[in-house]
């Protein structure tokens, strides 16, 4: 199996799908001629030429607007946000327009739509660059959300987000793009909704997303190393959330720690939880326990945005908390 | 600019094609429904038969009825939250709006979206949008799909003068230029964005020069004159499907009701002599005189279209006022497009 950075499974990915429907097309800032502020559209400007890989101007509200639209009459959309940060301009195309289009036109009208970009915790890039928002869009009925750990994972989803019939808000890890994995040639399409474990365990459940994946699994070394079985459950997708994934695994555990690397107020583990404390209540051996990112805007100097950020010492620390170790 | 006074006189002195007097009985007639449906359904919302927010049309009726006319059956329309008279005018029955302002199961959308959003994708009715200027690119990308598809479809966009401060007109006109996309977008210029006058609102009065940022042909169009509203929207349909350019029409025209049905007709912002002097130009009356001046009508076949109308209107709300409520079930139906129940 060929092994891929993460930017070059979505290219595939977006690559394959053009391929096969001519009314998938992507849009957004530097898309085209530039490659890709973040090399993933690298080489499809010259492939299928600038009606399908359409560069906008810097008019987030304007061009997610204009891929609501052209979703409602039945194209394809990949709209690039050059990251989920400056996707708040448009927050209200995604919430108002595209979530509730279905609904409110009583079937009549889908947005089949994706959303992607870069979000998460950054390095050093300050307040407004380094912010994970998959907990604003899962609030909203009619949006799916995604966020991709593997550059397997990232073409699976991708793929699958593609072909989807409602909108679907896709958040790459933009500390991942550099990442490498084994990825599956052509035909890989992983079902939104679908949780995987990325490693087996039998004393505790780390359940994670995104970036906090591969925090999570150094983590789950360190706990190996200290004679503690953890088990790391990607979410995958946020919403739809795989709710039967988590309980297997609480059920099989029995204790369990939420990590990402949003804020924590109103956050995805607060969901993750609620779903646990109401249908596994019985199963929990400890209280269940959530690392997130800090409750502060991310500052800029390194030690502050070290202690603002979750790592694998906190995950331990966590773990050993619910083991009541 | 492109000539608009001049091309609005011409089309005021030429004599109606008595071979179109089929079309312009239409047109009256459709007015006349919209005025009398909104009426009735001023009167439904003060009865408590319709709930939430109800912003009428009336006053404006020669825009959507004379631009609309203008269009193909494959074409794009959407709309603000003031649409009653637009889906109307496009052909979705005078039932259907009622049942779904009524919030009925036999509504246009399922009693699911109200009075702000009536669709009908048969018709390219693509929504009632209760944001403002946030269906301004939503319009946009439609072109842009016709341009796509080379289909030689129109996208058209209705949004009041309020909405042109708006970031999203903007954008989304900066973008249909740049593009060429076959857009027409419909300033329907009332005066007011609920009570503040334009000049409170806008650092200019002429809303149609703002296209010339974007080097857009625009008009100023007299929106109480369903002829000159056609004759202008036959020109930037022309301009879209022909040679795939965009058009700003800033119409002007005059709401005679409140802002919604919570507003007093004239309120703290504006006079009641404006109002009655605004009134003055009904564009019903306009165009029903222009037709008997022409002699293609006469006084008695205008009573008895408008007679017919409000039996039409009567019907629409016998039916509404009957037609059952959506069941339980349809509460999460049409969240995503595989039903999930939760």
């Amino acid at each position: 199996m060929p092994t891929l950075t993460y930017r070059d499974a979505l290219n595939q990915a977006l690559r394959e799908e053009m391929q096969r429907d001519p009314d998938v097309f992507l849009m957004g800032e530097e898309v085209g001629v530039y490659q890709g502020a973040y090399k993933v559209s690298r080489g499809l400007l010259d492939e299928f030429g600038p009606m399908r890989v359409v560069d906008t101007p810097i008019t987030e509200l304007g061009f997610a607007g204009v891929g609501v639209g052209a979703a409602m009459v039945g194209l394809r959309p990949v709209i690039e946000f050059m990251t989920w940060n400056f996707a708040l301009l448009a927050i209200d195309q995604l919430v108002n327009s595209a979530a509730k289009m279905r609904y409110m036109s009583n079937g009549q009208i889908g947005v089949p739509a994706v959303f992607r970009g870069p979000g998460g915790a950054t390095l050093q890039l300050g307040a407004q660059h380094s912010q994970a928002f998959e907990s604003f869009y899962a609030h909203v009925p009619g949006l799916k959300v995604v966020t991709p750990a593997t550059p397997a994972d990232a073409k699976g989803l991708l793929k699958s987000a593609i072909r989807d019939d409602d909108p679907v808000v896709f958040i790459e890890g933009e500390m991942l793009y550099n990442v490498k994995g084994e990825v599956p040639e052509g035909e890989h399409v992983i079902p939104l909704g679908q949780a995987d474990v990325k490693r087996a365990g039998a004393e505790v459940t780390i359940v994670c997303h995104s970036k906090t994946v591969a925090v999570a699994l150094r983590a789950a070394e360190q706990l190996a190393a200290d004679g503690v079985d953890a088990e790391v459950l990607d979410l995958r997708s946020i919403r739809p959330l795989d709710r039967e994934a988590i309980l297997a695994s609480v059920t099989k555990t029995h204790r369990c720690v939420v990590a990402e690397e949003g804020w924590p107020f109103a956050g995805v583990g607060a969901q993750v939880v609620d779903t646990i404390q109401r249908e596994a209540f019985d199963e929990l051996d400890a209280p269940i326990l959530r690392v997130t990112g800090a409750d502060v805007p991310m500052p800029y100097n390194k030690q502050l945005e070290r202690a603002a950020k979750v790592d694998p010492g906190k995950i331990v620390a966590a773990v050993n908390e619910v083991l009541y170790r | 600019m492109t000539g608009s006074t001049a091309a609005r006189s011409r089309v005021r002195s030429r004599r109606l094609d008595p071979a179109q007097a089929d079309e312009y009985r239409g047109w009256l007639r459709q007015m006349m429904l919209i005025r009398r449906f909104e009426e009735k359904a001023g009167e439904a919302y003060s009865l408590g038969k319709i709930g939430g927010f109800c912003h009428l049309y009336i006053g404006q009726e020669a825009v959507a009825v004379g631009s609309l006319a203008a269009l193909r059956a494959d074409d794009y329309i959407t709309c603000s939250y003031r649409e009653h008279g637009h889906a109307l005018a496009r052909g979705i029955s005078a039932r259907a709006v009622m049942a779904e302002l009524f919030g009925k199961a036999a509504g246009c959308t399922g009693g699911k979206g109200g009075s702000m959003h009536l669709f009908d994708a048969s018709r390219g009715f693509l929504g009632g949008h209760g944001i403002v200027g946030a269906h301004i690119p939503l319009a946009t990308g439609m072109a842009f799909a016709a341009k796509y598809r080379k289909t030689q479809q129109v996208a058209v966009c209705y949004f009041g003068e309020a909405a042109v401060n708006n970031g999203a007109f903007h954008e989304a006109l900066n973008m249909a230029a740049l593009w060429k996309l076959p857009a027409i977008y419909i300033c329907e210029n009332n005066r007011y964005g609920m009570g503040t006058a334009l000049e409170r609102a806008s650092a200019i009065y002429d809303i149609s020069e703002r296209a010339c940022s974007y080097d857009m042909a625009n008009e100023v169009v007299d929106g109480q004159d369903v002829l000159v509203m056609h004759a202008a929207m036959e020109r930037a349909v022309q301009r879209a499907r022909a040679e795939e350019q965009p058009t700003l029409l800033e119409v002007r025209t005059y709401r005679f009701m409140g802002h919604s049905m919570s507003d007093p007709i004239h309120g703290h912002y504006r006079t009641r002599e404006e109002v009655e002097d605004q009134r003055k130009r009904d564009p019903i009356a306009v165009w029903s005189q222009r037709l008997m001046a022409e002699e293609l009508m006469d006084e008695a076949a205008v009573k008895a279209m408008d007679k017919s109308v409000m039996e039409e209107v009567e019907d629409a709300y016998q039916f509404a006022d009957q037609a059952p409520d959506p069941e339980p079930g349809a509460l999460y139906r049409d969240v995503y497009a595989e039903e999930r129940h939760e």
